[in-house]
């Protein structure tokens, strides 16, 4: 079915959707696979898996260079996607959108360029206690390297953050505030456009890391008004190992290359090599032109859907999973902040999660147990992991259900 | 015993389970039933860090043989440390380092052994292959 003629259903028919994701269709230890890892990754629709297929078999050669009529129809569909991206999360100019492999590498980016440029001893760089690694570590080894300092803005019981704390820590020496805008192991939606209004009031610069946030909700970089809007496709629809990182063109300007090589450059001498123009300056090397051309596929996917639909059937499904694991009395609900987003971290009492998670995989389900690349977060709860469902518009309430039954499982496992 | 006569002990035990459900049964029954480790010895430096559960291993050689204890906070990771020592404490450190580890693959367990899995089955079984090595050492370099 056609990304146009899915826009005149009204609501979310789960049943009609899954047929678009070939692997939705398969089962796992003999049972009908439930796909409940969505925060980790989401599952592919077949066309963006025709859109490589398509690429590679068709319109495959290195953008930018050729005169030949392959190199310029790929590099016509390659910066048409830049595009499609810019329009996806409001960017003022295609240029402010910088291709990546990923939402580390595009943390990894300001980290090192504009973190060489930005940042020296006793400055201080500002994150928040519920991080995932990639927004934790670079931000370590810049702060290493230059003398600086990492503060980290604490969080309330319920897994919300905490404002006020957050209103004290903005000093005289934070020079970048690196915030999530939905938390992988908690749900938690943070208030991003006041983080972004408050840091800025300051004069500080601010990094939103949206790995969690575009494929739940309409993203707008204006809006927030952040300098940095960082992103995976593979976490949208789209494939792995390309992901982007929206930076606002006086800043990104402003920043020193990240790596060197072809296609950042405009012209190189040994004595003194000129830096191309935005985004170029910032992409090195032969780009991952395929996989650029499938996130445009999952963009152009999900938009048919229509955000607001597939955020209203995710809302549904955290309700139902919530009313559900609620109801349980040995279940207990790790973060339940306000208006989350459609994933649940819960722990069975006297379970370990490794254990609950192999009995779970093995009723056929895929969740996600251990920290959640947020061990910081979890020593701060005093706990060593969790089990995390996390839900996508092709989800259904039956799926909940049968997590439910293995849960039931799991309790005759080890209880 | 030797280390594959245990090892092929284990296998047959395995073979007798028709499902998935009977085999986990049996390990989290012998993961609950593992001496378990003196207090003093779960501490950091015997700590197995793995991804997904915590695992303490303590080794101890009485110049001819090396005897292992063991712990895990989750049940699971228990009972394959459990095989682990069956299989390999009291043995001198030759005959561990010459050992196979095949019989894992063999029960069914081969998801355990993943490395993305990250359980400490592999690090358990490295660290026991390093104390062998180590305590072998050790015993030359006292000859």
């Amino acid at each position: 079915m056609s990304p146009e003629l899915k826009t005149q259903i009204t609501g979310i028919d789960p049943e009609k959707i899954r047929i678009d994701f070939p692997i939705l269709g398969r089962k796992v230890h003999n049972k009908p696979l439930v796909y409940f890892d969505n925060a980790a990754t989401t599952q592919k629709p077949q066309v963006v898996i025709d859109a490589l297929v398509n690429y590679y078999t068709g319109l495959n050669s290195n953008v930018h260079r050729g005169v030949h009529y392959l190199s310029q129809q790929a590099t016509v569909a390659f910066e048409e996607v830049r595009q499609k991206i810019q329009r996806f999360v409001n960017a003022r100019f295609s240029h402010e959108i910088i291709y990546t492999r990923g939402c580390t590498e595009s943390i990894n980016l300001v980290a090192a360029s504009w973190g060489r440029a930005n940042i020296g001893p006793g400055d201080e760089i500002l994150i928040s206690g519920m991080e995932h690694h990639s927004n934790i570590v670079p931000w370590q080894m810049l702060c290493e390297e230059k003398g600086a300092a990492l503060k980290v803005c604490p969080l309330h019981p319920d897994g919300s953050l905490d404002m006020q704390a957050y209103a004290d820590m903005l000093g005289e020496k934070t020079r970048m505030v690196a915030i999530t805008h939905i938390s992988n192991t908690l749900g938690t939606v943070n208030p991003v456009k006041e983080i972004t209004r408050m840091a800025h009031e300051k004069g500080i610069t601010v990094l939103i890391d949206g790995a969690q946030a575009l494929s739940h909700m309409k993203v707008d970089v204006q809006d927030i008004g952040c300098d940095f809007y960082a992103f995976s496709a593979h976490k949208v629809y789209g494939p792995m190992g390309i992901g982007g990182l929206y930076g606002r063109e006086e800043v990104l300007n402003a920043m020193p290359p990240y790596q060197g090589g072809g296609e950042m450059i405009k012209n190189v001498t040994f004595e003194k090599t000129l830096y191309n123009e935005l985004p170029f300056k910032f992409e090195a090397g032969t780009p991952n032109v395929g996989d650029v051309i499938g996130f445009g596929a999952a963009i152009d996917y999900i938009s048919g859907i229509g955000l607001d639909q597939i955020g209203a059937w995710e809302h549904e499904l955290l309700a139902y999973a919530t009313e559900k694991l609620s109801a349980d009395p040995l279940v207990r609900i790790i973060g339940t902040a306000p208006g989350k987003a459609s994933l649940i971290s819960f722990l069975i009492n006297g379970i370990h999660p490794y254990d609950a998670g192999t009995i779970i995989d093995h009723m056929g389900i895929a969740v996600r147990t251990g920290t959640h690349c947020t061990q910081p977060l979890m020593d701060s709860l005093g706990i060593s992991g969790t089990i995390r469902a996390s839900f996508a518009f092709y989800n259904t309430k039956q799926e909940i259900d049968r997590l439910m039954e293995a849960i039931d499982k799991v309790k005759e496992f080890f209880l | 015993m030797k280390i594959e006569e245990t090892t092929s002990a284990i296998v047959s035990e395995f073979e007798n389970f028709d499902d998935w459900m009977d085999k986990y049964n049996y390990l989290i029954e012998l993961g609950k039933s593992l001496p378990l480790i003196d207090e003093k010895y779960k501490v950091e430096a015997n700590l197995i860090q793995g991804c997904q559960s915590r695992v303490w291993l303590h080794a101890e050689f009485d110049g001819n043989l090396i005897y292992f204890t063991a712990d895990s906070d989750a049940v699971i990771t228990k009972g394959i440390a459990n095989l682990l020592i069956r299989s390999f404490s009291g043995q001198t450190p030759q005959d561990i380092l010459d050992s196979s580890t095949d019989f894992l693959n063999d029960i069914g367990l081969t998801e355990h052994l993943s490395p993305t899995r990250s359980n400490g089955m592999l690090s358990m079984i490295k660290q026991i292959k390093m104390y062998a090595l180590a305590f072998k050492t050790k015993a030359a370099m006292g000859n």
